[in-house]
């Protein structure tokens, strides 16, 4: 039996809009193995976003736990939070987010340059991770320079040059076109085969079904949690 | 069945990252993270480092350009000695015109006399010693040579008293002056002119009709631009030559004619000047005021004039002490308004990279790194613009000698100081926008547009 690498219990969310407090999450609780690929789907506002947030621990849930790896991050300080984002997760975002005044190897570097990594062996690092996402021969342009699909490999590259325990996705092939999103599934499937455990969001049911298993959300709870026979 | 992955260790959020972030390796790809955004947007750094170059580059600038000045009028002041009361004849206004109207026989008598000098002496406690000197405006002639000049009767300690001393040969001393010696001794300035080739010790220079030999040279005096001068009541010719007292008198007698256009005039005074010399420093203001008190009772018009140099010195210092707190408030407001400019542009900047800085603290940036990021981009531009003013501020005023001759001293301090205060600038006015960007919700900052 693989180990449990994320657990949620009763997770609750709640923002204080104006007057009005809206529950985002109204407890919810599931758990995910060591090299599963989950996809996490729902109409828009069923707070997909919010645990996506609270999965990368970008923010806190409001009540309920989070146990990533075996450590409970639900009320860590902000600078714990910073360390785990940096040195145990890989966040991969709809409009890939690479910096724009830095070339593409300085992108990948990102992550290992707050985690204090020395200059040489993080350059050595993320040419590997280059490589291995095909972007060998563009590692002195700018993210401008490149296509949505090979902006997005550099942002794949980035997410794993700290080898997090969980890669996070969110909404990867939504700016894409369907060439360009097979192209972005296929090595999402691949890192999966070697073990990466993958957490990506989509809407898009023809995306889900790469996954092998879908969390589905609505109102803030779980609808429905299938697994998919490959 | 897969392993679980080996947990890496959440590196600790106690202060020994803080070490980190100003580790040699770290700070310089700090540096060269911050240089590469500023560089992003060269000419809105460059405007924005403006503000700071022109404030440091003038506090200096100026600062050399006061110094040299003052320095010159102090200098100019303490050669007429801080221990002297120097007395003048001046000719009284209104006589002035009465002789324009006169016919030509008329004498003009005024200044000071012989007597005035015996009265001083008596009568003032804590004079030590008087120096009388006759001036008489004359042409000095090697053979075909001529040099317009002022020629100074005097006694032999002058040199001592005025702080003006032989270079080479001697001053005349008691025998030539008892003795009406027809010796001389030639100012700095017009050797050059009258003896351009050989040394002119030992030849005789003509005046009128009688000759001198020449004994002595004295040293050069640095040149004063004309409004210190009258300032400071210092003679005006540019060359200066001196006789014997005695001399003086037995060739030139008491009056003295000048022709003016077509009308001779003439006036008859027995000095022209009195270098009295005050025993202590202290006594000079009381002693001066004796004198004035004396001079006054005596002379029915006001024909003469008392400079006393330690006043002058001691206002000049005022003056200088005045002009270094508007120079002060001057930087003080520039450099202000240069950190206001480097703030403003900073808000812009950070309000721009929401998003960056959004990413970066989703791959694991704490908030200090995010503080030092924006912090050095702040403290890059201040300092580029200090280390410019710097460069500008030495630059300027050593054109400013070349070009307009006038002295200038850049102390070591006033670069120092200038450049400590735009980096302090920098931070102080780089670290409000840098804890804004520090403070921005990661959620929040990636949502931005």
């Amino acid at each position: 039996m693989p180990a449990s690498i994320v657990e949620l219990r009763e997770v609750r969310k709640t923002y204080q809009m104006g007057l009005v407090i809206v529950h985002a999450l109204r407890g919810i609780s599931f758990e995910i193995l060591a090299g599963d690929y989950v996809s996490i789907m729902g109409p828009s506002g069923c707070g997909k976003s919010t645990l996506l947030n609270l999965l990368g621990c970008l923010d806190r849930p409001s009540s309920g736990h989070y146990l990533l790896g075996s450590e409970d991050v639900s009320q860590l300080e902000d600078d714990a939070l910073s360390a785990v984002r940096g040195s145990r997760l890989g966040f991969i975002f709809q409009s890939y987010n690479l910096i724009q005044q830095l070339t593409v190897i300085e992108n990948i570097e990102v992550p290992l340059y707050y985690q204090g990594w020395p200059e040489a062996e993080s350059r050595d690092k993320a040419r590997e991770l280059a490589t291995r996402v095909g972007l060998a021969d563009r590692l002195e342009h700018k993210p401008y320079e490149l296509s949505g699909g090979q902006q997005q490999r550099v942002a794949i590259a980035r997410a794993l040059v700290n080898d997090p325990l969980i890669l996070l996705a969110d909404e990867p092939t939504g700016n894409l076109d369907s060439a360009a999103g097979f192209e972005i599934l296929k090595i999402f499937a691949e890192l999966n085969a070697q073990g990466k455990t993958l957490i990506m969001v989509t809407h898009d049911p023809n995306v889900a079904r790469h996954s092998s298993r879908s969390i589905r959300l609505r109102d803030g709870e779980v609808e429905s949690d299938l697994k998919h026979g490959k | 069945m897969i392993a679980s992955p080996a947990l890496p260790a959440v590196a600790s959020p106690g202060g020994a990252n803080l070490l980190d972030t100003f580790a040699p390796a770290r700070l310089r790809r700090t540096l060269r993270l911050a240089l590469k955004s500023l560089w992003l947007h060269r000419l809105r750094s460059l405007l924005t480092v403006l503000g700071i170059v022109f404030g440091v580059c003038s506090v200096i600038a100026m600062l050399a350009i006061g110094e040299g000045a003052s320095y010159e009028a102090q200098e100019q002041i303490k050669n007429l000695g801080s221990q002297n009361v120097i007395l003048r004849s001046v000719k009284p206004p209104d006589e002035q015109k009465v002789s324009d109207r006169a016919n030509q026989s008329f004498v003009l008598q005024y200044g000071l006399t012989y007597t005035d000098i015996k009265r001083i002496r008596s009568t003032i406690p804590g004079v030590t010693i008087v120096v009388p000197s006759r001036i008489m405006h004359d042409y000095v002639w090697n053979i075909s040579r001529r040099v317009d000049c002022d020629i100074t009767g005097t006694v032999p300690w002058y040199p001592e008293m005025r702080n003006h001393h032989v270079a080479i040969g001697r001053f005349f001393n008691e025998a030539d002056m008892a003795s009406s010696a027809s010796v001389c001794v030639l100012g700095a300035e017009m050797v050059d002119t009258l003896f351009p080739l050989d040394s002119p010790l030992g030849r005789d220079v003509r005046i009128g009709g009688g000759y001198y030999r020449v004994i002595g040279v004295m040293e050069p005096r640095s040149k004063v631009p004309k409004t210190d001068e009258s300032q400071a009541g210092i003679q005006t010719a540019a060359h200066q030559m001196f006789i014997p007292l005695d001399t003086a008198k037995t060739r030139y007698g008491e009056v003295l004619t000048k022709q003016r256009s077509g009308s001779f005039e003439a006036e008859r005074v027995q000095l022209h000047e009195v270098t009295v010399k005050v025993a202590t420093r202290e006594q000079v203001v009381a002693v001066a005021d004796a004198i004035k008190a004396v001079l006054s009772h005596h002379h029915k018009k006001k024909d003469y004039d008392v400079v006393v140099p330690l006043e002058l010195l001691k206002r000049a210092e005022r003056t200088k002490q005045i002009f270094n707190i508007v120079l002060g408030s001057i930087a003080a407001i520039s450099l202000l308004v240069g950190g206001i400019g480097i703030m403003n542009i900073m808000l812009a900047t950070v309000t721009e990279r929401t998003r960056e800085i959004g990413i970066r603290r989703a791959l694991g940036a704490k908030r200090r790194d995010i503080v030092t990021q924006f912090l050095v981009e702040a403290v890059l531009l201040s300092g580029a613009g200090g280390l410019c003013g710097v460069a500008l501020g030495i630059a300027i005023p050593m054109l400013v000698t070349t070009f307009a001759g006038m002295k200038t001293i850049i102390t070591l301090w006033s670069p120092l100081i200038a450049f400590s205060i735009s980096a302090l600038v920098g931070v102080l006015f780089g670290l409000y926008p840098a804890m804004r960007a520090a403070e921005m919700d990661p959620v929040e900052a990636l949502r931005h547009e």
